[in-house]
This record gives C-alpha cells, structure tokens and sequence, in this order.
C-alpha cells in the first residue's frame, strides 16, 4: 500500500524542480517545457487524490488539462517561433525591450 | 421723520464718495474731487443737524433712545443675533455733531493744505472712508457694529499716516499705529466674548437692561463685569493712546497736519472715551475698574505732559498734548463724571484741531518745515494763524471764558470730590493742567516771538490762502463759545451740557449743597492760578533771545520719552522678532513645514527608486517576481494549516 | 516492502531524475528527451495508481503529440547550446530558495493536513473508461465542448502565427 502522502509529496517535488527550471534555464523552449512538467506534477496529484477520495472527478480533470495544455503547447509554440524569428535568438534575456 | 428712518444715510454718504474718489478720482480735476469729497461730508453734516433734531422731537414723545434695525448680519444659533442697528441718543447727538462738523471743516481745510501733494483724490478718498468708518461707530447700537467701525477707522489711520508711503519712516509709523491698535482690540475683543457669554446679546438697550439689575462688584472683587469692563477698557487704551499703548500716536505725527487734526486729535482718539462713557452702566458696576481707568488717565496726563515739555518738533508737541487730555477725559470717566468727560471730549475736539490745523498753517508758511527752533518772529508775518493758535492755546490752558476751563474745571471738581484718593487725583490733574499751560505757551513764544532764526532769503513766509483760514476762524470762535453751555452753572444756574446728558448718564447729582458749591469756586480759581502760573514761567523763560541748548540729564531723559520706545523694542519687539525669525520661519515653516511636504515629495521618488529596479525588463526576474507572488498567496491561503508546521518544527 | 512500493519509488525516482536532467542539461532537445522520460514514469505512476485511460491518454498526448511538437519546433528553429547570459542577479539568488520554499510549503501543508488520506491502491478500477467517459458527456458536457472550441482557437491561432510573412 502507497500511502497518498507520497504522490503528493512526489507531486511537490517535482512542482519544485520545475520552478528551479523556469527561474534558471535561458532557453525559451526549455522554459515551455518547464511549464508542461509543473503541468504534470498537478496531474498526478490530481490522479493520487482521485484515487484516495474515490470519486472519478479527478481523472476527468486531469483529461481536461492535458487537453489545455495541448492547446496552449500549440500556440505558445508559435509565439516561441515568431520571436525567434524577430529577435534572432532563443534566449530569453535578450527579450528585454520593456526595461526601464 | 424721514431722516430718522434712514439713519444709514449718514454713515452712506461719505462712503459713496471715498469710492467714486477713490475709484474714479485719478483722472479727475481737483475741483471735481473737492465737490465729490466736500460734498459727500457736507451733506451729511446737514443730515446729522436733520437727524439731531428729528430725535429731539421723537424724544419728547417717546423718553427713549431711538434704535432702528436695518438688517441682520449674523444670524447663529441659540437666538445670537448681531444686526446692522444703528441708534441715536444724546451721547450720539453730540458725537455725531463734533465728528460731521469738526470733520467737514477739516475737509475744508484740506483742500487747502493738500492742494500740492501727490495722490490727492486718495488723500480724500482715505478720508472719507474713515468719516464712514467713524459714523458706523457713533451709530452703532450694539458693540459688534461699533467693532466694525473701530477697525475700520484703526484702517484708515493706517493708510493716512503712511500717505506719504514712501518715505520708510511714514510707513514704519503707520504700521507701528496699526500694530499697538491690534494688541488694543485683542482686549476688546475678550471682552466682547466675555459680555455675549455673560448676557447673551451685545445690543445696548438690552445689554445694559441686564446689567443695571445686578449688583455691583465690591471694590476689589473681580467678577465677570469687572474683567469685562478692563478688557474694554485694554481696546480704549489702545485707540486712545494711554499707559501703555500711547506710543504710536507721537509717530502718526508723519502723517499730514489735517490727518492729524482730525483722526488724531478730534475723532478717531475719542472713541475709546466713547465706548467707555456708552458703557457707563458696565463700569458704574465695577469700581475697581473705574478705579483702574482713573488712574491710568491720571498717570497719563501728566506723563505725557512731562514729555510735551521739551520736544522739539511743533507737532510732537501737539501730539503729546492729545494723549495728556484724553488722560483727563479717561479720568472723568473713571470718578464718575461722564458727562464731563465727554464735554471735555467736545471741547478738545474744538481748540486741538484749531491747533493742529493752525501748526499746519505755520508749517505751510515755512514751507515744510516743523522744527520750532528754527522759527522764531512770525507773529507780524502771519498774523490770522498767530490768533487762531493763541486762542487755541488760551483754551487748552484753560482760563476763563475759554472752552477747556469749564470742562476741565469740571473734571478737576469730580475727581477731588471722588472716594477714595481722589486729593491725590487731583493733585496730579492739577500739576499736569501746570505743565499743559508752560509747554503751550513755551510753543507759541519760540514759534511767533522772537527773532527769526530761520534764514529769510530761503524761506518765504505766507499767510495761507482762505480755504485754510476760514476753518481756523471758525474753530477758534467754537474754542471761545464751546464751553457756554455749562457757564450759568458757575453762576448757580444750571449746567445745560450736564443736563442734556442726563437721560444718558443719570441724573445731575445736585452736588450738595451751598459748600459744594463755594467749593467749586475755589477749585475753579485754583485751576485758573495753575494756567496763569505756566504762562509766566513760559513767558520768564522764553521771552528773550533763545537757542537750543545741549540735552543732559533730566532733559535728556524726557526728549527722549523716557526710552520707552526703546524699551519696548528690547522687550517686545526684539524678542518677538528673534522668535518669528528663528523659530517660527527657520524651525516650523522652513524646517517642518516645508520639510514634511517636500519630504513626502522625496520619500515617494525614494520608493520609486528603489521599487524601479523590479521593472527590469529581465524575463527571468519576473519569473521569480512571479513565484513570489505565488507564494505569498500561498501563504495567506494556507496560513492556519501550516503554522503548527513553522512553528513546531517539520514531525 | 510490498512490491507496489518497489515499484512506486522506482518510478518516482525516474521521474526525478528526468527533471533533474532536464534542468541540467544544456542543449534543449536533451531537456527534451528528459521530458519524455518524465512523462513515461509518470504515465507507470498513473497505471499503479489504476487510472489506466489516463495513462494511456498520457503517453497519446503528452508524449505522442505535445513532445513531438516540442522536437519539431527545436529542429525548426535550429536551437543550439543554450548561451551563458547572466543579466538577472535576482533569479540566481532567490530562485532556489523560493523553489524549496514552495515544495516544502506544498508539502507540509500535504503532510500536516487534517484526517488522513486512505491509501491509494489499485483495487480494482473504480473508474473505467465507461464511467469516465459517462461523467466527460453527460456531467461535464459544456467543458468538453468549450475545450473543443479551444483546440480550434488554437490550430488556427498556430497558424496565423507561424505563417511567413507575405
């Protein structure tokens, strides 16, 4: 038996490290694929309390945010392409226009 | 009794002709501004002789006090109503009578005097705005509309002394005379608060109703009536020049010779003897007072008379002389005798405005010049103004028929007959009458007698053209006759002056009986060796060749008004200076006002400063600014469960 | 130890490791390749916790389509080696602390909750892809079709976005 404490924490773990992955990584798409693994994290424990509670709720949510975050894949994507094409360049700290 | 129903008319007139003056007159020809100005007085004065005896006849009716209200000004709550109520009584028949008169003549006069000066349609619209001013005054029926008059003629003193505003010691004078008035109407106003709040109403009529039934303070006792009447009386001492606010009245003298004939010496001046003598049923209330307001008055006289001694300047002199008779006017009032302090204001206001506009005749003869000891000999050369200032000294002095010897007989007989100390009253009153005979008589020797000691082919000396002597001659015959109103009392007849007050004052106290009366005679002829005693020492020691000597000593001391100026500057002035300078602008304005506003200025750029550097445009600071966020939020939302966690350590 | 445990800190290492590599990694179709091994675990994750439909959608369209898309777009824009730029001082100080802030905070509000959790064991399938399927189309019917709607916004937003320029 797992206990559902160990998903969650599982799940808080990796929400952490993808953080750390959004604050440090240069790279544009990196950082996009930073936010699918924080998108992940949620799903499990969205799927580990599902599970404990009993009720399908949670998977039927998870399904929508998979297909949410298709969606959003799609389009950030090509904004990701745009700016590349615009600013030469996929890092993220020569998008600095709006500085004061 | 169309007059009387429209009693605002007076007061309107010369108001309506200070404006057109004032506002058209710069543009206009002498003569135009002279029928604006002289007309406005004039008119009036005739509507005052109108209204004097539309009353006379209302009072033969009606024995009352007529009041009229026009219109309500304040309104507040709890029934407080202040309106614009003017009223007319014997004491306002004679005020009224002396300031359109004595006024109009000065008017008159004026045009003369002024005729070369700069800014002369301001000098009459200044002028007629204090007639207004003055008349509100006189009118008044209650004491916030008599308030408003006496600001408002503190203003126009103001503008006519610093007329010739710019000349530094005009200006400095005009204000030092707005300054002291102010600390004056500090104590008027308390008193005023201290009145409503005691009887819930400033009208006369029934202000004084109220306060004729309460008993009186003992003498000693400072109840609310007591405090009440030093408080106003603190405003009198301030508009009429006594211990110790009379410094400024010397200094107005920069003002011109007519502003000083009739602000400060015929009207303005008087209004604290006014009030007082309006507020008689006050003060009858609180002997002790009374007992302040004599002494002060006394103290007065003969202070100043002591500085009037030595000066040199003509209208110092004069001036002096002003603040040593309203001492004798204050001190009729404080024995008791208000009607004879306010003959006496009558009679002063006749024979010191003959003087001072004779001094100013004397000065336009010499062409400006007002230094006594460079005159000399100008009896033959201007012989109307010699005669006119001789009989206005005659009359200061106070020998018989002469107008002041009645009046100030009067005062001399009320204080020594006063309980107690009045001996000691009147001893003093008498020495200062000495005095007040020396240094007039003094003036007219070093001015008229003598050798020229003035250079003759500088100076032309004219006689003034007719507009100034005919006021002159006018005034010198009222400073003949002013005073034969009280003549057959002397000769146990009855003092008509006294009994025309008397609705007003109270009844004629027939003093006593045949001892009394013998009395007076004897103080009447003591009083008449006092003035013909200074004329002979005057007459001893300036009838002969004379110069201006060194000033040592005693003398030094009393040309110099007994340094109270100085005095005053070190104790006043100079501190109240360092602290505004100092503390007041350096400290608060500068430093904590000034501060706290540009330091909100400041703190908000600080803020901004630091708050800046957040919009960097670094993507990946807004990514942890973002976090941030996420956490606080985070925090606030999950606070209660996780508080046992930080606090009791991770089980 | 029952083997589910086993099992379960195997898979959760995996997955760990996956975004440990994808942090560490410097050229983004690594980071990539990581990402797809995290979902992989993840999708095991799911199996042992019973959700099968899940896990299989998971590894459809997490790993088949989203990832995919990802390897195309870094082939695309011919991404190389990530520069070593530094322009943030603020994100290389804080940006660790508030990452183990958070985690802990999640955790510990996890751990520190009220009643606890039954364990989580597949026992038997409570949800079926017909229960699933039954709550997606009668319970929550107007967010499936919004979604819908949303997929469409976005295959044309790509599209207007990624055109070249006429």
């Amino acid at each position: 038996m797992v206990p559902t404490s160990y998903y969650l924490v599982l799940s808080a773990i990796l929400f952490g490290l993808g953080i750390v992955a959004f604050v440090f990584k240069r790279n544009i798409i990196t950082i996009f694929m930073s936010i699918e693994l924080m998108l992940n994290a949620v799903n499990l424990a969205f799927v580990a309390f599902s599970r404990a509670l009993g009720r399908p709720d949670g998977e039927v949510f998870v399904l929508f945010v998979i297909v949410v975050a298709a969606a959003e894949a799609a389009v950030g994507l090509g904004i990701i392409i745009l700016t590349a094409r615009n600013r030469r360049s996929l890092n993220v700290e020569r998008v600095d226009l709006l500085k004061l | 009794m169309p007059i009387l129903e429209n009693l605002w008319i007076i007061p309107l007139l010369p108001l309506l002709g200070s404006a057109i003056n004032g506002l058209l007159g710069s543009k206009w020809s002498k003569s135009l501004v002279n029928s604006v100005a002289l007309g406005s007085t004039g008119i009036s004065f005739v509507c005052a002789i109108e209204a004097v005896r539309e009353f006379l006849g209302y009072y033969e009716e009606h024995h009352q006090a007529f009041v009229k209200q026009f219109f309500d000004w304040i309104v507040a709550y709890n029934d407080a109503r202040f309106g614009f109520d003017l009223q007319i009584d014997q004491l306002t028949v004679v005020m009224l009578l002396v300031v359109t008169g004595v006024g109009f003549l000065i008017h008159i006069y004026s045009t003369g005097y002024m005729a070369h000066e700069e800014g002369y349609y301001r000098f009459f619209s200044y002028l007629n705005l204090f007639m207004f001013f003055m008349l509100i005054l006189v009118l008044a029926a209650n004491y916030v509309l008599l308030f408003v008059g006496w600001e408002g003629v503190g203003l126009c003193s103001y503008l006519l002394i610093g007329f010739y505003f710019l000349r530094k010691s005009a200006a400095d004078a005009g204000k030092k005379a707005f300054i002291v008035n102010r600390i004056g109407d500090f104590g008027f106003m308390l008193g005023m608060f201290l009145l409503f709040r005691t009887f819930h109403t400033l009208d006369f009529t029934t202000l004084f109703a109220q306060a004729a039934t309460l008993p009186p303070d003992a003498m000693g006792q400072f109840g609310t009536i007591t405090i009440a009447c030093l408080l106003l009386f603190m405003g009198a001492t301030g508009k009429s020049a006594q211990i110790p606010l009379y410094v400024w009245l010397p200094d107005a003298m920069e003002g011109p010779t007519p502003v000083s004939a009739l602000i400060h010496a015929a009207t303005m001046v008087t209004a604290g003897v006014y009030v007082v003598a309006r507020s008689h049923v006050l003060f009858t209330h609180a002997p002790s007072a009374m007992y302040v307001v004599a002494i002060i008055g006394c103290a007065t006289a003969f202070f100043a008379a002591t500085i009037g001694l030595v000066q040199s300047d003509i209208k110092k002199v004069l001036a002096y002389s002003t603040v040593s008779q309203l001492g004798y006017m204050f001190l009729a009032c404080g024995v008791g005798a208000f009607g004879a302090g306010i003959f006496h204001l009558m009679t002063h206001a006749f024979f010191k405005a003959l003087l001072f506009l004779s001094a100013g005749s004397v000065i336009h003869a010499v062409g400006g010049n007002q230094d006594m000891w460079t005159m000399g000999g100008l009896k033959k050369k201007i012989k109307i103004t010699y005669w006119c200032m001789l009989f206005g000294t005659i009359a200061i002095a106070g020998f018989f028929p002469f107008a002041a010897f009645f009046s100030k007989d009067a005062i001399l007989f009320a204080a020594f007959n006063h309980e107690p100390a009045g001996k000691v009253l009147y001893v003093v009153g008498l020495l200062a009458a000495v005095l007040t005979s020396f240094y007039m008589f003094r003036l007219i020797w070093l001015t008229f007698y003598g050798e020229a000691r003035y250079d003759e082919h500088k100076v032309h000396v004219h006689e003034s053209p007719f507009n100034m002597t005919v006021p002159l001659m006018i005034l010198a015959v009222l400073a003949l006759t002013g005073g034969w109103f009280a003549l057959p009392a002397l000769f146990g007849g009855k003092d008509y002056f006294a009994e025309f007050l008397s609705p007003v004052f109270g009844a004629v106290t027939e003093a006593g009986a045949e001892s009394a009366a013998s009395l007076e005679h004897i103080l009447s002829g003591v009083a008449m060796l006092a003035a013909a005693s200074g004329l002979a020492v005057a007459w001893r020691m300036y009838n002969k060749k004379v110069e201006q000597g060194q000033s040592t000593g005693l003398h030094k001391l009393l040309y110099n008004k007994y340094y109270v100026d100085e005095a005053y500057q070190a104790v006043v002035v100079g501190p109240l200076m360092w602290l505004s300078r100092n503390i007041l602008w350096k400290v608060v304005d500068a430093g904590i006002i000034d501060g706290t506003v540009n330091g909100v200025a400041h703190g908000a750029s600080g803020i901004g400063d630091v708050v800046r550097h957040t919009q960097s445009g670094n993507t990946r600071s807004y990514a942890v600014w973002v976090i941030v966020g996420a956490l606080v939020i985070f925090g606030i939302v999950f606070w209660p469960l996780l508080h046992p966690t930080v606090v009791g350590g991770v089980r | 130890m029952s083997a589910t445990l086993i099992v379960f800190f195997v898979l959760a290492a995996l997955a760990v490791l996956g975004a440990v590599n994808l942090i560490v990694q410097r050229h983004p179709i690594h980071s990539a390749l990581s990402l797809i091994v995290v979902m992989v675990a993840l999708a095991g994750l799911y199996l042992l916790l019973g959700a099968e439909f899940v896990a299989a959608v998971q590894i459809i369209v997490y790993g088949g389509a989203i990832m995919v898309l990802f390897t195309f777009v870094i082939m695309l824009l011919n991404a190389g080696e990530e520069e070593h730029t530094n322009f943030s001082k603020l994100a290389n100080i804080a940006g660790i602390p508030l990452a183990v802030a958070i985690a802990g905070f999640i955790a510990a509000t996890i751990v520190h909750s009220g009643q606890p959790l039954p364990p989580a064991a597949a026992q038997g399938s409570l949800t079926n892809t017909k229960t699933l399927s039954m709550m997606i189309f009668r319970d929550f019917v107007y967010p499936f079709e919004l979604t819908s709607f949303l997929i469409l916004v976005a295959i044309l937003g790509a599209i207007v976005l990624a055109q070249r320029e006429r």
